[in-house]
């Protein structure tokens, strides 16, 4: 008969997976070079979709294993991200039986997490705690000796990941999650009132209403996602790249933040030519500090190189401090430089302030008036007047700092904060979730459609607070409406 | 037990209960060749409608389509009693819309009837179904009241609201299994005998009045719709004569009656112990629950053409019936309303679904099954959706085959059984459009696309039928290709156009199919923009093929994210768990996943994953133990254990 539970399986099974899933395979933070590994049916597809091979080369569909050099490119801007080996293992000779595609990425945890993201977007799925491993096992790749060991790997290594995501969810983050995926039920079970109760007494939906309460939630879904970079930078640390032209004081300011004679100073405008990278910790947040060559044209070869590193600094850091001299007047080259800047994860710092006349307000704002650099940066930026020197303003300086990692909440470490990639993927998508219901419910998309990305949203909320869907809606929405004839 | 002189007859398949879920069990097993006896109480009351005179809704017209779209009865027989219809959700969308008809319900009964006497194989038997003969766990026949002993090789239960059933009304109350039947008295010791757990449920249903002694024009007219519907995708929908139906309110005098009279009721005497449904609050409920709401709507309903009765929608109660009487006279419209048939509530044994498999089958008593109300459930459509597949696993049964179950993906009604068998019920189950996940591909348009393959698979489509639902898919896949390919462009007079429906020029050439994606145009509106031979092609779309390509273009990114969530889960899906599986021997299981998979024993490991309490983690754990499993129980082919498990399952 045609027609059973195993109709449409493949007999044999040897494909497993039916979709494909991507992890950073090493250890984050370790090493220099960082290996992304894909694997299931679209490995190659996803990862030729954002690879680009030097010289013409290609993924040959008839080896089983290749090793192609180029970089990693941004599939939509075509920019590239970093450069990379990838290396293609065909089914089923990988460890998975599976396509396997590894790209090894040398701009460090940065570049691995930029290259993760884009493989997300092109279609992988985030793998599970020992999901590759598992893979292997059900693909037969594993024996049978060895199955008992791997039942127990994947056993603790499940419930270790469970334990940790109880642990983090039993606290006020379970609570406050749990709170916007009730707020969502309510509006999911407005919605659906109406949809299957429709010929009885029930109101036609209120699109506003609902927008306005859709607008709510994804405000504090928004505030939790925030916390995100927090979350990565007490796991990860914080990389924060001090950039600006020659001699504006930036080694010194590395030195004042570190409390300690680490990089060379000197008049000699062009001092630093590589790179230099000191840890310290600021309100319990690990910071990566990398101090840089100044930013200018022209200059020796080895300068030129060391310009080049400062701008790669600057495009991987989750953080910049752009410095500016205050005792020299404003130039074309300082406006580029800060124009180029996202506000949202730079200061400016205005150096050498023990030079100036005035008060620290004053400062400030001469500060503010050169970082919107004769209109050219965007408005709001956040402005910090110090004096490498004397120490003046390294206080406030820190505080900034501290405001950009908390996404500009009070920092207070007992809060909850969206630790764990998988937190943050499913918060992500329950953001962008609640976003296209938005659209939807402003634009007259129909109650379906609307249904269709709150559920979305909702269901990854309730993934990472372990409730199930359905039976809380329909609670709910005989809680809620007089239904039912 | 039995007594040698019995008389003995011996079928393939018997079917106990001649309501909604039992008249589809035995017409599918008949229809698949199975000599089939269907017991009814009375032969005069076959797939009587108790309650509401109507068949469809939001979520049941699905399950409807879908029964029909399997070589169901159910929707060819409202198609031909019929007395009004209409397409209700037409301001939403295509996945939400359905059918709902008023049924003239003697017609409803007396076509039924006519299809189960012209079905070779099939023989009606009157009588009560007394004892179950079960030995070493398995069905072997069943004894009659009467004395007779029938033989067969699978029994589907669809009892209903039979099973020691009490009807009340006020303080009054007496065995009966609906008002004017014999209750089913001895059927439940025999159950419980066979290892089964049985437990109570409750019902009720309104007043039915005079229809000549309403008041029209104090009440909303609702007629049906113009446009020819149908439920079945066999037959081509004609025109009819409809009769309208009529819609009041309850005003707070209404609302005062009830509360003064509320200590009267069973609810609150405790004369009823069985929970009953939450969407069919009684009006004594609605006035508990809902103090604030200023009054309900009633929908007076003609029962039928040859009867001037009108059912109540919005009044079900068990009150009194001098309290009745005051409910009707204090609504608009109703004020001197003769009530002809009391309002009354049934209390009724039911069976746990959990303790069924997804088949439907028994997981204490092989060869046997159940389905409709006795499950839990209430309805017509979820009990003709139930019995028709019970009716189909008992005769695959009957012939030693695997079984057919239907996936939450591809079926209401597998997100139907799946419910009931994997959570259980505790209040009587009736289908929402919300518990499908994967709605936008579960809609009532597609159903025979869905599901007549699997029919036909069955014996239960004909080739014919199955050629036609062909043709139109291809038809489809065609139109889909020439949308893709052809183009439309962005000169001037399209300008225009696409202005006038309020959507902007298009920026360059576009393919048609992208710009019928935008929800301002509809294919009509495509045609206009083409010209020449491409107008000519599109101009001659069937409508059959042009609704189906407005709904793909409409939903195509969310069809295409639900498609992928499928894939993703269909192979914990459809990995079955053998039913001797040991949980309490697996390593790494929590507790509490140990005992409730222990006890409930799902068939697949997704079901397992739908199991309240047991967490991804779980899931992972079950995975690699069931391979170690399959490896150990078949060497060594590697992989081919799936192939092994499910044998080991099936036979
Ligand atoms: C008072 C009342 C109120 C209801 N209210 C609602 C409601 O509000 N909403 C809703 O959706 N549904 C309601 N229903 C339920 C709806 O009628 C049922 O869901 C549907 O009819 C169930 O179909 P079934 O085939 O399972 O059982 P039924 O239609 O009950 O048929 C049972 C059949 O089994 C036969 N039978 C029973 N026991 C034996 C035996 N031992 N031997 C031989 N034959 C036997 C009977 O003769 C009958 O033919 C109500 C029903 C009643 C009676
Ligand atoms: N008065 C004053 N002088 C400072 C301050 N900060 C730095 N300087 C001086 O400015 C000069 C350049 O300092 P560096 O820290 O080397 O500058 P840099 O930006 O690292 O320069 P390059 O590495 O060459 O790009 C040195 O002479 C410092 O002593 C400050 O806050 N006040
Ligand atoms: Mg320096």
């Amino acid at each position: 008969m045609a027609a059973h539970l195993d109709r449409d399986v493949t007999p044999g099974g040897c494909s497993w997976g039916e979709d494909t899933i991507v992890a950073i395979s090493t250890a984050m933070g370790a090493g220099a070079i960082g290996i992304v590994r894909l694997s299931g049916p679209d490995a190659v597809a996803i990862a030729e979709s954002v690879f680009l091979a030097a010289r013409g080369t290609s993924v040959k569909p008839d080896e089983t294993y290749s090793l192609l050099y180029g970089h990693a490119i941004d599939p939509e801007s075509r920019e590239p991200v970093d450069e990379v080996l990838l290396a293609v293992m065909r089914r089923p000779r990988s460890y998975t039986r599976e396509d396997v595609v590894e790209m090894h990425c040398h701009g460090g945890v940065a570049a691995q997490r930029a290259v993760l993201r884009l493989m997300l977007r092109s279609g992988a799925r985030l793998a599970e705690p020992g999901e590759f491993t598992r893979r292997a096992f059900l693909n037969g790749r594993i024996d049978l000796t060895q199955a008992e060991s791997v039942a127990a790997i994947v056993a603790a290594k499940s419930s270790g990941a469970l334990r940790a995501s109880v642990r983090q969810l039993d606290g006020s983050l379970s609570e406050r999650l749990r709170m916007m995926r009730r707020d969502l039920l309510g509006l999911l079970a407005q919605i659906e009132a109406t949809v299957d109760f429709s010929d009885e007494d029930v109101d036609e939906l209120d699109r506003l209403a609902l927008a306005k309460g859709l607008a709510e939630v994804q405000a504090e879904v928004l505030k939790l996602l925030r916390t995100a970079f927090l979350g990565r930078a007490l796991e990860q640390g914080v990389r924060t790249a001090i950039i600006g032209k020659p001699n504006v004081g930036k080694s010194s300011l590395l030195n004042a933040l570190l409390m300690r004679e680490r990089a060379i100073v000197s008049d000699v405008p062009g001092t630093t030519r590589d790179t230099v990278e000191e840890l310290l910790e600021i309100g319990g947040v690990p910071i990566h500090l990398v101090d840089t060559a100044g930013i200018r044209s022209g200059g020796d070869h080895v300068e030129r190189l060391g310009v080049a590193r400062s701008v790669k600094a600057m495009e991987q850091a989750d953080l910049v401090l752009a410095v500016i001299d205050l005792s020299t007047a404003w130039d074309e080259a300082e406006g580029r430089l800060l124009g180029d800047l996202d506000p949202a994860r730079s200061i400016v710092v205005g150096n050498k302030c023990d030079l100036m006349q005035g008060d620290r307000e004053s400062l400030t704002e001469r500060v503010r008036a050169r970082a919107s650099g004769g209109g050219a940066g965007p408005p709001g930026r956040r402005v910090c007047a110090v004096s490498a020197l004397t120490g003046a303003g390294l206080d406030e300086l820190r505080s900034q700092i501290q405001q950009v990692i908390t996404g500009g909440e009070d920092f207070q470490l007992e809060e909850p904060v969206l630790a764990g990639e998988r937190h943050r993927v499913l918060v992500g998508e329950a953001h962008e979730s609640i976003g296209a219901a938005l659209d939807g419910a402003y634009q007259g998309a129909g109650e379906e459609l609307v249904s269709e990305d709150i559920r979305a949203a909702a269901s990854a909320l309730g993934r990472l607070t372990g409730e199930d869907l359905t039976p809380d809606l329909i609670d709910e929405i005989f809680s809620r409406f007089c239904v039912g004839k | 037990m039995r007594a040698k002189t019995q008389q003995e007859w011996t079928y393939d398949v018997i079917v106990v209960g001649g309501g909604h879920a039992g008249c589809e069990a035995a017409l599918a097993s008949a229809r698949m060749g199975c000599r089939t006896a269907m017991v009814a109480l009375h032969l005069d009351n076959i797939a009587l409608m108790p309650c509401n005179p109507a068949i469809g809704g939001v979520g049941k017209g699905q399950l409807t389509r879908e029964v029909d779209a399997l070589g169901g009865e159910q929707g060819r027989n409202a198609d031909r009693a019929f007395i009004q219809i209409r397409m209700l959700n037409t301001s939403k969308g295509p996945a939400v819309q359905a059918l709902r008809a008023q049924a003239d319900k003697r017609l409803y009964e007396d076509w039924m009837k006519v299809a189960m006497s012209r079905t070779p194989g099939l023989e009606l038997v009157q009588g009560e179904a007394a004892t179950l003969d079960v030995s070493r766990e398995t069905i072997n026949g069943v004894t009659l009241a009467d004395g007779r002993y029938l033989r067969c090789r699978s029994l589907v239960l669809a009892t209903g609201t039979f099973l020691r059933a009490k009807v009340v009304i006020g303080d009054r109350s007496y065995a009966a299994g609906r008002v004017g039947e014999l209750p089913a008295q001895h059927l439940s010791a025999s159950l419980l005998a066979a290892g089964l757990e049985v437990e109570r449920f409750q019902s009720a249903t309104p007043p039915r009045i005079d229809g000549a002694t309403i008041d029209p024009g104090r009440m909303v007219l609702q007629q049906g719709d113009t446009v020819p519907w149908s439920f079945s995708h066999w037959q081509t929908p004609s025109p009819r004569r409809q009769l309208p139906c009529y819609l009041t309110y309850t005003t707070a005098a209404t609302h005062e009656v009830v509360s003064k009279h509320l200590h009267l009721s069973p609810l609150k005497s405790g004369s009823v112990s069985g929970k009953g449904p939450r969407y069919c609050p009684s009006i004594d409920r609605k006035v508990i629950n809902f103090p604030d709401k200023q009054r309900h709507p009633v929908f007076v309903e003609p029962e039928g053409i040859t009867t001037r009765e009108m059912y109540l929608q919005g009044l079900t109660t068990s009150l009194p019936v001098f309290v009745q009487e005051m409910i009707i006279h204090a609504t608009p419209g109703l004020e001197r309303a003769r009530l002809v048939r009391p309002g009354y509530a049934v209390e009724y044994d039911y069976l746990p679904p959990q303790q069924l498999t997804l088949s439907l089958q028994s997981k204490a008593v092989s060869g046997l099954f159940s389905a409709g109300q006795i499950n839990g459930t209430s309805g017509y459509e979820e009990a003709a959706a139930q019995g028709l597949m019970a009716g189909i696993n008992a005769a695959l049964h009957a012939r030693n085959e695997p079984p057919f179950v239907l996936r939450r993906d591809q079926a209401y009604i597998g997100v139907l059984i799946d419910d009931l068998v994997t959570e259980g019920v505790d209040e009587p189950y009736r289908m929402f459009t919300s518990r499908a996940e994967y709605r936008l591909l579960l809609r009532h348009d597609n159903a025979a696309e869905r599901l007549s393959s699997l029919g036909h698979a069955l014996g239960l489509i004909s080739d014919e039928q199955l050629a036609t639902v062909e043709e139109k898919q291809r038809k489809v896949a065609e139109y889909t290709e020439l949308l893709e390919s052809m183009m439309v462009r962005s000169g001037q007079v399209n300008a225009e156009v696409l202005e006038a429906l309020g959507t902007p020029p298009l920026g360059g050439s576009q393919p048609a199919a992208r710009v019928l994606r935008r929800p301002q145009i509809s294919f009509a509106n495509l045609v206009e923009l083409v010209s020449g031979a491409d107008r000519d092609r599109l101009a001659s779309a069937p409508p059959e093929v042009i609704e189906q390509l407005e709904i793909q273009a409409r939903y195509d990114g969310y069809i295409r994210r639900q498609m992928a969530e499928i894939r993703r889960h269909r192979a914990t899906e459809t990995l079955l768990i053998p039913a001797d599986f040991d949980y309490r021997s697996v390593e790494g299981l929590t507790f509490e996943a140990k005992d409730k998979l222990a006890r409930i024993r799902p068939d697949t490991l997704g079901q397992a994953s739908r199991v309240s309490g047991v967490s991804p983690a779980d899931i992972s754990v079950l995975l690699i133990h069931l391979h170690r499993l399959l490896r150990t129980r078949e060497e060594p082919a590697p992989g081919s254990g799936d192939q092994a498990l499910r044998q080991a399952q099936c036979t």
